[in-house]
């Protein structure tokens, strides 16, 4: 089977159908939209920041299932740590995404995040992948929106 | 009913093995598995005979066009004007100067806006559109509004994806500049009754521009009939290159019309006070135009007709009906654009799956077709979806393409099941 299809049998036989922290976070003060112009995928992030610690965390929005699963993970991954553990793990899942984390040889913090590695397999849906962890960036820099036509892969 | 007596059914005029066999791609593998092409909406495949002409053309005729006395320029004009012609007689312009070639529809839309929109639209002016329409239709005419003070009037349409003519007709007012329509939508299928909506602007003294892309390749064309002012469509939607495209305009329209760019080919006489521009078409085709690809579309233009355009349509709308009718019976699909009359485009969403896993799983099959928004989101707004899966399909397509789709759904629907 190949790395594309295992992508999608195991994101979505789980997340997609089951998205972890998936709804609204009433006492949120940080928020970000990420929009991929491309296909539509428009997702919303709240999270609260108590200093430096993500303490919750939660993620909306219409997306593709790549997207959903992304976002899923990605929530259960950052909760509980630190802005700066969490840009970490931002920066490899861009670079796992786009070919230059070779997670197979190089050390990572990704853990299981490392199934969406085939999604280099699925070119043209890096930018879903990585369309959460955008808007993740976005919402601890205050930007209030995110988005995959940026350039900044 | 089984789908191979649907098959026998179904069978057409076209021999589309024969006619396969032009297609060197269509031989090709994808992910390991035969290429399924249902994606000729946005750019079809070139035959061989095409391919030939382009490398012929490149290996012993090359020179730059009306510019020189020697041997290759010479060659090079009359292919080039050759291709000219043929473009005429395949929409049955009145006369070969009525063709300018463009690199696309986008750019003979373009062009319509500058040359005459920018000429003759004022503040206060209306210019309408439908709501079908691609963005290439929309959002040059956005850019001259702005510039203007003008507006754009939109005639909407119903839930199958037809335009509403009532609706249409009560657009028009003392204001009504132009009127700018898709002949056939791209996103629904949707062919538009453009004959009579013609005639009704042309009521009002209103001239209209049709957005041939989706229709040029699929049936016969006859602009005369038609009595549209402008029509515009894109080489490599119908077997020919990209980079090429055409605009008819009626010469009395483009003789009135400024020049959309200035260069090299357009000009009779140029001196630092004053340029004279040449005649009609030239005026329009600034600069060094695309040859090669003029000729290799008129080369494409010989092989559909070689085929017939009847023969074309008989067989896609085969297609159609056929993959229409299979789609159906697929549990939690939503086909977009029902509408009487239409081309071989099938838009349809599958309940609980995003058009883009769609994709990518048929991809996974060797299936091509597209996922989105097609370049037409008030489409997608208009019916609700953030975007839809769609085949297309050309006449060198089988029944058992089709087929290979169906499965492919259910394969699709099996991941996500
Ligand atoms: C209806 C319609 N109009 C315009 C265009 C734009 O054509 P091109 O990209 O060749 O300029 C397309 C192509 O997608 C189309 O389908």
């Amino acid at each position: 089977m190949s790395d594309g299809r295992q992508l999608y049998q195991e994101v979505i036989m789980d997340h997609n159908k089951k998205p972890r922290n998936y709804g609204v976070l009433a006492d949120a003060n940080r928020r970000a939209e990420g929009h991929n112009p491309l296909c539509g995928d428009h997702i919303s992030l709240a999270l609260r920041l108590d200093d430096d610690l993500i303490r919750e965390i939660a993620f909306q929005g219409e997306t593709c299932a790549i997207c959903k699963a992304s976002a899923s993970m990605m929530t259960t991954n950052v909760k509980g740590k630190s802005v700066a553990d969490a840009e970490t793990l931002i920066q490899e899942f861009r670079d796992m995404a786009t070919g230059k984390l070779d997670t197979a040889t190089q050390a990572h913090h990704l853990g299981r995040l490392n199934v969406f590695a085939g999604v280099r397999e699925l070119p043209t849906r890096v930018k879903c992948a990585v369309l959460p962890w955008h808007t993740l960036h976005a919402a601890f820099h205050e930007e209030s929106s995110a988005t995959t036509e940026s350039g900044e892969f | 009913m089984t789908s191979v007596s649907l098959h026998k059914q179904a069978a057409t005029a076209l021999d589309v093995d024969k006619v396969r066999a032009d297609f060197p791609i269509l031989m090709r593998r994808v992910h390991d598995l035969p290429l399924v092409y249902l994606d000729n909406a946005a750019s079809s495949q070139m035959p061989q005979p095409v391919i030939e002409r382009w490398v012929r053309y490149q290996q012993s005729e090359h020179a730059n066009v009306h510019r020189a006395v020697h041997a290759l320029s010479e060659i090079a004009t009359r292919e080039y004007e050759g291709a000219r012609d043929k473009v005429a007689r395949f929409i049955n312009a009145h006369e070969s100067r009525e063709v300018i070639f463009t690199r696309g529809t986008t750019e003979g839309i373009n062009l319509v806006m500058h040359g005459f929109g920018r000429a003759f639209i004022k503040q206060g002016d209306e210019i309408i559109l439908s709501a079908l329409e691609h963005h290439s239709n929309i959002v040059p005419w956005q850019m001259l509004c702005e510039e203007k003070g003008a507006r754009l009037r939109i005639i909407p349409m119903n839930d199958a994806g037809e335009l509403l003519l009532d609706e249409y007709e009560k657009l028009f007012n003392a204001h009504t500049r132009f009127v700018t329509l898709a002949h056939v939508s791209n996103a629904l299928g949707t062919v538009n009754p453009v004959r009579g909506m013609i005639h009704t602007a042309h009521q009002h003294g209103v001239p209209v521009l049709l957005d041939g892309a989706q229709a040029a390749p699929h049936m016969a064309v006859d602009v005369q009939e038609l009595d549209c002012d402008f029509y515009t469509f894109s080489g490599h939607k119908m077997c020919g290159p990209t980079g090429i495209g055409v605009l008819y305009g009626k010469a009395q329209w483009l003789e009135k019309m400024q020049p959309y760019q200035g260069g090299g080919d357009m000009i009779l006489n140029v001196t630092f006070e004053k340029t004279t521009y040449n005649a009609i078409p030239y005026k329009f085709e600034a600069g060094t135009p695309p040859i090669a690809a003029a000729i290799a579309l008129g080369v494409a233009i010989d092989y559909l007709n070689g085929i017939g355009m009847g023969a074309i349509a008989q067989h896609e709308q085969a297609l159609l009906s056929y993959a229409t009718t299979q789609l159906r019976q697929v549990k939690g699909v939503r086909i977009i654009g029902t509408a009487q009359e239409k081309a071989a485009v099938l838009s349809f969403t599958l309940e609980g799956i995003h058009p883009h896993d769609a994709g990518t799983l048929l991809d996974m099959e060797g299936i091509a077709i597209r996922a989105g928004h097609h370049c037409a989101q008030p489409v997608m707004q208009r019916f609700g979806v953030p975007a839809t899966a769609r085949a297309s399909f050309a006449f060198y397509n089988t029944f058992a393409e089709v087929d290979a789709l169906i499965a492919g759904i259910h394969k699709v629907q099996k991941v996500f099941a």
